[in-house]
């Protein structure tokens, strides 16, 4: 094991960590607004709305990802009108549309896990809260929606972390994220296993660090499934 | 020179792509179907690394599944498509051939492919396993069957039966993975697509092509693994 290259490798995909984090944060903030859209749809009773949003779901989770990047980087600009439009300076650049492409991607997942976090509130909690005369969207806001962000967290750290591995094939359309600069590397040095061990690596602690990140925020927002903290017992004769 | 349409793009006339693209999506379905068989191998083999191995292969059996499912694909498929070529050039220099061998992009792609599906099928294998009833395997044994006679007739039907909602969804996954096989220069769908784009100039009708086969593909082998599971699981009682 050469151990000077594996660390000169290490500092060189360093440098490239935070383009391969703003891609993913970007498009999973960007994302989850479009899937709440999107689950609000299905759950709307409205037919067009409901239908609308199966049919997104169903094109963008039956296509790879990749044929979706090359449709919005390649494929829009064969038109005059795009290329003449006033979007043409976000659809010209490969970094706005792979994060285009990896938002709709990842809307249509997280859209069917919102959805089955807000079904699984118990009817009887809207209830309540219209009981206590609640207006719809104060019972939204208050019951619902963090019963439901509580309920679908742990299938939501599996989005986020195959959101850190899609980034990757923003690389084929020549953005320098870590597997942009590790092919790189190993087209010039021909040292694939090395690369691959150290951006591997690069790639594991990410998503270690952020599946610790969602359990923790997950303890936090249950309480309730925790034992209440003991009290301290008190001697008879000192209470006051 | 006129544009030609697409359909006159997509059908087999002289501007036709039809044919070389079947040909792309049949090269496609071929690098899933070897790249899913791959994976159920490694799959079964991690599966049973950690419900009957020792300490040794549930550590190695877990590094496995957490390092691959941590890891991107495209990582992968770099690893096997130029890694691959590295050792079997080093090969040819023993055997006295001089120069970079390439190793075939088919094979990386379906081997990269195949151990990345595995760690999922390995998870998928599991938890089929935990979920036959100890109750069928004590009677099993109170038969007198033999290990091999319990698994061949108990175990291995159980586990299939309760694995296939959870290898219909590796299969989805693999078929969409397949498309990243492209980058090593097999004609499959994705590939045969970019040369149309390019020879044309006309990508949005290729890419949007390639996307439709890819839905229509993957819709299709959907309602067969549907169907199958349903014929599967006609003893077992509902709800």
């Amino acid at each position: 094991m050469d151990f000077v290259f594996l660390y000169e490798t290490f500092v060189t995909l360093i440098s490239a960590i935070p383009t391969t984090l703003q891609l993913a944060a970007t498009s999973v903030a960007m994302g989850t607004v479009l899937a709440l859209g999107l689950a609000l749809c299905r759950l709307s009773g409205i037919a067009p709305l409901d239908w609308f949003a199966r049919a997104y779901i169903f094109v963008f989770r039956g296509t790879p990802l990749l044929v979706q990047i090359f449709l919005i980087y390649y494929g829009l600009s064969q038109f005059r009108g795009v290329r003449r439009s006033m979007f043409w300076f976000i659809l010209r650049d490969p970094y706005w549309c792979a994060i285009i492409a990896l938002m709709l991607c990842t809307a249509a997942y997280s859209a069917e896990i919102i959805r089955g976090g807000l079904l699984s509130v118990p009817h009887g909690q809207v209830e309540a809260g219209r009981a206590c005369g609640m207006s719809r969207f104060l019972v939204f806001r208050r019951i619902v929606m963090p019963l439901a962000i509580r309920q679908s967290l742990p299938a939501y750290s599996n989005e986020i972390i195959s959101m850190v591995k899609a980034t990757s094939l923003a690389s084929i359309i020549t953005i320098m994220e870590v597997t942009g600069v590790a092919a790189k590397l190993i087209s010039e040095t021909y040292r694939a296993i090395e690369v691959f061990i150290v951006a591997g690596a690069i790639y594991l602690a990410i998503n270690f660090v952020l599946a610790r990140i969602v359990v923790l925020i997950e303890y936090r927002l249950s309480p309730h499934l925790r034992q209440a903290p003991s009290l301290q017992p008190v001697a008879a004769g000192e209470m006051k | 020179m006129t544009q030609p349409s697409f359909l006159d793009l997509i059908g087999s006339g002289p501007d036709g792509w039809g044919p070389a693209l079947a040909a792309g999506a049949m090269m496609t379905i071929l690098i899933a179907l070897a790249g899913y068989a791959i994976g159920m191998v490694f799959g079964a083999l991690g599966a049973w690394a950690k419900i009957a191995g020792g300490p040794i292969a549930r550590g190695v059996a877990g590094t496995y599944t957490t390092v691959l499912r941590g890891i991107p694909d495209l990582l992968v498929i770099y690893l096997f498509y130029f890694g691959g070529s590295t050792v079997i050039s080093a090969f040819g220099h023993l055997f006295g051939a001089s120069g970079f061998i390439s190793f075939p992009g088919f094979l990386a792609g379906a081997l990269a492919v195949g151990v990345t599906s595995g760690a999922q099928q390995t998870e998928v294998f599991r938890g089929a396993y935990k979920a036959v009833h100890t109750g069928e395997l004590e009677a099993a044994i109170a038969c007198g069957m033999s290990p091999f006679l319990r698994f061949r007739r108990i175990i291995a039907p159980l586990t299939l039966r309760y694995a296939l909602p959870g290898m219909g969804n590796v299969w989805q996954i693999v078929l969409k993975e397949s498309a990243l096989v492209s980058i090593t220069g097999v004609v499959e769908l994705l590939r045969q697509s970019q040369i149309g784009a390019g020879s044309t100039g006309r990508p949005f009708d290729f890419y949007f092509i390639a996307a439709m086969i890819y839905l229509a593909i993957s819709t299709l082998s959907g309602a067969l693994l549907q169907f199958s599971e349903k014929r599967f699981t006609r003893g077992v009682r509902r709800g």
